[in-house]
């Protein structure tokens, strides 16, 4: 029961991150590709209830930031003005999940751009990169471990189910993809197509490319399990019934690997996200001004930017409580469908 | 960061070491013996300046480690600046003032018709071996420079008017130079042109070995130069070390023989961002080369060193279009998009629709200067003051755009599109090197000015081999955003980039005739400059060619990033330039103020 429980709760917080992320338009006060070339790497800006005089306000507010005399990033509050932060606020076009347009944002303000999480090299909005960057990411992570879970069980059940040199080969071709200098490759693969690489080609590159990458491991796990369970009386029984070959293995033999398909998801969802974001910080995933956290994080490869503006590592922050939720989800997934590791705990639990 | 910058008119590829070895062993057979006793008094130069003390070590970073020691192979930066400190030349270019001054010649004559110059050298002067200098080592030189077989960068500088220069000794202290026809670039061509040492490269020469000669492994007693430091040795993938030439022909104003320094260390420090980190550690002293953006890192954290700006640099950064005529081999889409590349009108809006104070204050920090023309404003003696500095207009954009067909679709979101006569949008890629940062930055930029004008532009960083291999070879671009830099102030310095010949002629290379007008008569007036003596009548010629560059917008000139150094506050004399070698111009006059600094190193 108490698994049951534990599992429901990882399940909400990762709908609920996802959420914030597939609504990044509602959620994200700026189009994130919008230059504010006035205000570059501008600090984040505090939000404050009380004011410089010491009055009390209950509409949070921030005071505008101004350039400091005669240099290019240094900031200073203007506390002679107060720029109220409205909710629901009409701001820039978007098209919330992709096609239903909106106006309608979070927050917002009348007049000066507010920048929660500061800007970047041309004053775009750090919050706003960062949750549209989410979708990019995110997208890849679970389009690519569908792709490698699909590939992964078809090769997989095939390699198990039929054996001999079918499996010999098949597991083979496994060691060799493990074997594989992948980023290499990738570069090489990057030089033959076309030069110019709309985001949406890139994207299903970077998809594609993480999907293809990562099926070995996935198939030898799931080959593991078909060769045990092809032995199991059940099987062999529906075998002497005259079953085909295919329904035994949709009907017997898949069921028998959900557990195992449903954990490798959730493992691997987030490696695919930091596959996502390793080819964006190489400069193979979506190209500029669009962002993904990988693209975020390629900034940092610059010395002055990683000694001078500390906010330019919070897309790195943003990944986080999504591996924790995925992982936690991974844990309770494989404590409630493995019955030895229940036994395990319960007879821990009594002693 | 800056090492991709497009090696310009000595570009020549550097011949195969591989034989080095070999010569090398036969040249330690031969070593010539040092003569003790000086024969005649030595006639040194004296230099204006604060007087120094001898002794310390000065250590500077290069990005990469030099290719060789040969200046006859020489023709990445990091060989140039490091024989610049150990090589002479007969008349040098001031770096700071930007103008020639006696050096190994103590004075030049050029005959009335600009066709002979006698130039009177030194008297008693060594080699850093000890050996003397005399005309014979000049005659040497030339004929090492000019000989085919021999593929001296310094060749094509040397064939003007297309002959060789000739040159005859008519004593032992006088030569005289015979040129085919006059050259506008006078004395100045000099600079640069390191006197080699006949007793250690007759012989090799002769058995065509002078090609794999002087490489970094060399011995130092098989080395000799004439310039203030000479080889002492060279760590593989760590550092080369100069020692002072005890035989140097400098003194300062009170006669005290040049230079200060005991050594001279280069250490080999692969990155930029390491560079940095080295200097602040207090590894190294100097740092050039330095991005707008580890300056200010630098110059936030000053503690024993000194930042200093020297202006803007000579390099011109720029956006071009594909403009090469492909004939059968362009596909139909690059045809097409040609046709927009190639009406003035819309090169011109391109250019009024981008915010080039935006590239200066985003891209630079502030610390550049916007560019309308190619000679930037730290060129002072040659930029044309008069081309207009069109402000940034996007109205100004698209009046033209609609004067040149053009017009705007507005799309479902409201967002405008511009399309073309034929009702296609108007989108192109525009390329640029992705080890630049810089460069990169600047494409961003420009793809959001564009987006105002409804054009689609999207930017392609491509490794610099491959782009270079694009846009000057298979031509399979659409536009591309690079960067130049002249290494001489002298407008002849960019003739390959002018003329419609060139190589380096980068929106259509290398082209048998003149494809516009105005590219004919850029080729009119910059041979017409090659030719013309003295200095006004050039600067009119040149000033025309910069606004015939101007109007038409072959390239789009975006910023100009300013020279950038630092150094500790130890160093005394510290000059920098804008000119290369930043601030080892200099080298033999820098010396350390207070010895126990550098002691406790």
């Amino acid at each position: 029961m108490k698994q049951r429980h534990k599992l429901t709760k990882w399940l909400v917080v990762l709908v609920a991150l996802h959420g914030i992320v597939a609504a990044a338009g509602f959620f994200a006060p700026y189009d994130p590709t919008e230059q504010d070339r006035e205000r570059p790497y501008l600090p984040p800006m505090h939000v404050h209830l009380m004011d410089a005089q010491g009055h009390l306000h209950l509409r949070p507010f921030f005071y505008p930031f101004r350039l400091r005399e005669g240099s290019f990033d240094q900031y200073e509050e203007d506390t002679a003005q107060i720029v109220p932060i409205k909710f629901f606020e009409r701001g820039t076009r978007y098209h919330l999940l992709g096609f239903i347009p909106s106006r309608l944002h979070l927050i917002g303000t009348a007049s000066t751009r507010i920048y929660l999480l500061g800007s970047d090299a041309y004053g775009r909005d750090q919050l706003s990169r960062i949750l549209y960057g989410g979708q990019v990411s995110l997208l890849a992570g679970l389009l690519g471990a569908g792709v490698t879970l699909l590939l992964g069980a078809l090769i997989g059940m095939a390699a198990g189910y039929y054996g001999g040199w079918r499996d010999e080969l098949l597991m083979r071709i496994a060691e060799l993809f493990l074997a594989l200098p992948w980023l290499y490759l990738l570069f090489a693969l990057r030089a033959f197509l076309p030069l110019a690489v709309s985001p949406l080609e890139a994207f299903l590159l970077v998809v594609v490319v993480i999907g293809m990458v990562g099926w070995a491991r996935p198939a030898r796990l799931v080959r593991g399990v078909v060769l045990s369970v092809k032995e199991r009386d059940f099987v062999r029984a529906a075998r002497g019934f005259g079953a085909s070959d295919f329904y035994l293995l949709r009907r017997h033999i898949l069921p028998e690997t959900a557990s195992v398909l449903l954990t490798q998801a959730a493992i691997l969802v987030p490696q695919f996200v930091l596959a996502e974001m390793t080819l964006s910080f190489l400069g193979l995933g979506v190209p500029e001004p669009m962002s993904s956290w990988g693209n975020l994080l390629a900034t940092l490869q610059q010395y002055n930017v990683l000694v001078s503006y500390w906010w330019m590592y919070l897309p790195a922050l943003a990944i986080v409580p999504f591996f924790l939720g995925y992982l936690s989800l991974a844990t309770a997934l494989q404590e409630r469908t493995s019955p030895y590791k229940m036994e395990e705990k319960t007879s821990w639990n009594l002693s | 960061m800056r090492k991709d910058r497009l090696p310009l008119r000595r570009r020549r590829f550097a011949l195969s070491l591989l034989l080095a070895c070999a010569a090398i062993i036969s040249l330690a057979a031969n070593a010539v013996p040092h003569p003790q006793q000086p024969n005649a008094k030595e006639e040194l130069l004296a230099l204006p300046g604060e007087i120094g003390h001898s002794g310390g070590r000065l250590v500077v970073s290069l990005r990469s480690e030099p290719k060789t020691l040969n200046p006859l192979t020489a023709a990445d930066t990091p060989s140039r600046e490091v024989i610049g400190t150990m090589q002479a030349d007969l008349v040098h270019i001031n770096r700071a003032t930007q103008l020639t001054e006696p050096s190994l010649a103590k004075s030049w004559k050029i005959s009335a018709d600009g066709l002979q110059y006698t130039l009177t050298l030194r008297q008693g002067l060594r080699f850093s071996d000890g050996h003397p200098l005399d005309a014979d080592d000049v005659l040497f030189t030339f004929r090492v420079y000019l000989d085919e077989s021999v593929h001296a960068t310094q060749r094509d500088q040397l064939i003007v008017g297309g002959k060789p220069i000739t040159v005859r000794k008519l004593d032992a202290q006088t030569l005289v130079f015979q040129f085919a026809r006059p050259d506008g670039v006078e004395e100045r061509l000099f600079d640069g042109l390191a006197i080699l040492p006949r007793h250690l490269l007759e012989k090799p020469y002769q058995e065509g070995k002078l090609g794999q000669l002087w490489t970094t492994s060399t011995p130092p007693n098989e080395w000799a130069g004439l310039g203030p430091f000479r080889l002492k040795e060279y760590v593989a993938g760590q550092k080369l070390v100069l020692e002072r030439n005890p035989y140097y022909w400098k003194t300062d104003a009170n006669g005290n023989r040049l230079p200060y320094l005991d050594e001279l260390d280069f250490l080999f420090v692969p990155s930029a961002d390491a560079q940095v980190l080295r200097f602040q550690s207090s590894e190294t002293d100097i740092i050039t080369r330095l991005g707008a953006e580890n300056f200010s890192v630098l110059s936030r954290q000053q503690r024993n060193y000194t930042m200093a700006d020297a202006g803007p640099s000579l390099e011109y950064n720029f956006l071009f279009f594909n403009l090469n005529d492909l004939g059968d081999k362009s596909s139909a889409d690059l045809a097409r998009k040609q046709k927009w590349f190639r009406d003035v009108k819309f090169r011109q809006a391109v250019s009024a629709a981008i915010d080039r104070d935006a590239i200066v204050r985003l891209v630079y920090q502030g610390r550049g200067a916007a560019l309308w023309g190619p000679v930037t404003p730290g060129n002072r003696r040659w930029v044309n003051a008069a081309i207009p500095h069109t402000p940034h207009s996007l109205d100004r954009a698209r009046i033209l755009l609609k004067e040149a067909g053009f017009s705007f679709s507005t799309g479902p979101n409201g967002e405008s599109t511009l399309v073309d006569s034929e009702g296609k949008p108007v989108e192109f890629t525009i390329l640029t090197s992705s080890s630049n940062s810089d460069r990169t930055k600047m494409a961003t930029l420009i793809q959001d000015d564009l987006k105002q004008l409804g054009m689609h532009a999207q930017v392609v960083p491509l490794e610099f081999r491959s782009l270079i291999d694009r846009v000057t070879q298979t031509k399979e671009y659409d536009a591309c955003l690079l960067g130049l830099a002249s290494f001489d102030a002298d407008p002849t310095a960019d003739l390959n980039v002018w003329l419609s010949s060139g190589g380096t002629h980068l929106w259509n290379p290398s082209q048998s005739h003149p494809a516009t007008p105005w590219e004919a008569e850029i080729d009119r007036l910059m041979e017409q400059q090659l030719v013309t003596p003295g200095y006004d009548q050039r600067k009119k010629l040149y000033d025309r060619v910069q606004e015939i560059l101007a109007e038409n917008q072959p390239m789009i000139f975006l910023a100009s990033p300013d020279i950038l150094l630092g150094a500790k506050n130890s160093i005394a004399n510290f000059r920098p330039a804008v000119l290369e070698p930043y601030v080892l111009w200099n080298v033999e006059q820098l010396y350390f103020r207070s010895g126990a600094e550098n002691a406790s190193r």
